[in-house]
């Protein structure tokens, strides 16, 4: 159930979010290290583009990938196939997005 | 049953697609014996409406593969002492494949997707033209004889879980011809290839669990085609191809 194209970008979101990953746990223990309170952690994040662009790419990635492996799963597993199996795909990337995002806009948005 | 040295104790599968069991046997042992010889003993002595099927019986035509102790197996090559288990085995069907009647199975979707896969000849020249020298020491050539040495008994296929989870799949033997094919100077058919094993049944799902490598009575390494597969495809998707 894997064409090219769903094969690559399963791959190309893996790569983008192997970086992101490394990134968000250095920053946890960095944050757990220093003691610093969520209010804290709000004051730095909130407002900035940087750390928009870093957890959006986060979003959109995972998205993407984690729908991509769950068809697979899905089809090899429960036999969902078609139109029903598109649907679930898409259905899992939307609801993953959205619930991505509103956490990052809840972190970043001033 | 009683456990009798000099008797094998042999379960082996009878039924058809829609349903079946196992039917024991005691079939005498021998020094020298194959699994095989076991179902020939039994079809000849016991029980003639036996169902299988076998050509050469020296593993070269790929006949005779069956579910040996639950794995699958080249059954005129496998000496019953490498299988038998408490002086037990049992012999059923190939996985994944619908069964005729009893251990014989229906290859047809088998090799319809070797069809699918492209894993047949394009030609490059006509018979007019000069036969084409070939470097035996060139790249793609060593990486095209990997494969040739496959015979169609679709052990591979029947050991694949993802064959067994997904119909479309092509399976690693007709991934593996198509990969034969992509490295052979000859088949001028290579994007048409690719094109064949980027589809939804195609190379891509392969999950690298290594089942064909481990059970090809041949020694052949399908996963690795199949990888190989895989990169030919990523970098024709790069350069804007299917």
């Amino acid at each position: 159930m894997l064409t090219v194209r769903l094969y690559m970008l399963q791959r190309i979101t893996a790569l983008l979010m192997a970086p992101l990953v490394l990134g968000h746990l250095a920053v946890m223990i960095y944050a757990v290290q220093g003691g610093l309170s969520a209010a804290e952690i709000l004051g730095r994040t909130q407002g900035s583009v940087a750390w928009f662009l870093f957890y959006g790419a986060f979003v959109v990635a995972v998205s993407v990938h984690a729908a991509i492996g769950l068809r697979v799963v899905v089809h090899e597993l429960l036999g969902l196939k078609g139109v029903l199996l598109d649907l679930f795909t898409w259905a899992t990337a939307a609801g993953l997005f959205l619930l991505g995002t509103r956490a990052v806009m809840a972190v970043t948005l001033s | 049953m009683s456990s009798d040295p000099d008797e094998l104790e042999v379960s082996v599968w009878r039924g058809d697609n829609t349903s079946g069991q196992f039917e024991d046997f005691r079939v005498p042992a021998q020094e020298n014996q194959t699994i095989l010889d076991v179902v020939s003993w039994i079809q000849q002595h016991r029980d003639p409406t036996l169902s299988y099927r076998y050509a050469c019986r020296v593993g070269m035509c790929g006949s005779c593969a069956m579910m040996v102790n639950g794995v699958p197996r080249w059954t005129c090559r496998t000496h019953v002492k490498v299988a038998l288990k408490d002086n037990r085995v049992s012999i059923g069907p190939l996985r994944n494949l619908p069964v005729i009647k009893d251990l014989a199975t229906d290859m047809d979707p088998f090799f319809d997707k070797w069809v699918t896969a492209e894993g047949m000849h394009h030609p490059s020249k006509t018979r007019d033209d000069a036969i084409e020298q070939i470097d035996p020491e060139d790249g793609a050539r060593l990486e095209a004889n990997k494969g040739i040495e496959c015979i169609n008994c679709s052990v591979c296929y029947a050991a694949c879980d993802t064959v067994a989870g997904n119909d479309d799949y092509l399976g690693p033997a007709a991934l593996q011809r198509a990969w034969t094919l992509y490295n052979d100077a000859k088949d001028a058919g290579k994007q048409t290839i690719l094109e064949a094993v980027s589809g939804t049944g195609g190379c891509h799902n392969c999950h690298s669990q290594g089942s064909c490598s481990h059970y090809c009575p041949n020694d052949l390494n399908p996963m690795a085609a199949i990888a190989g597969l895989k990169r030919a495809t990523a970098l024709s998707f790069f350069k804007g191809r299917k």
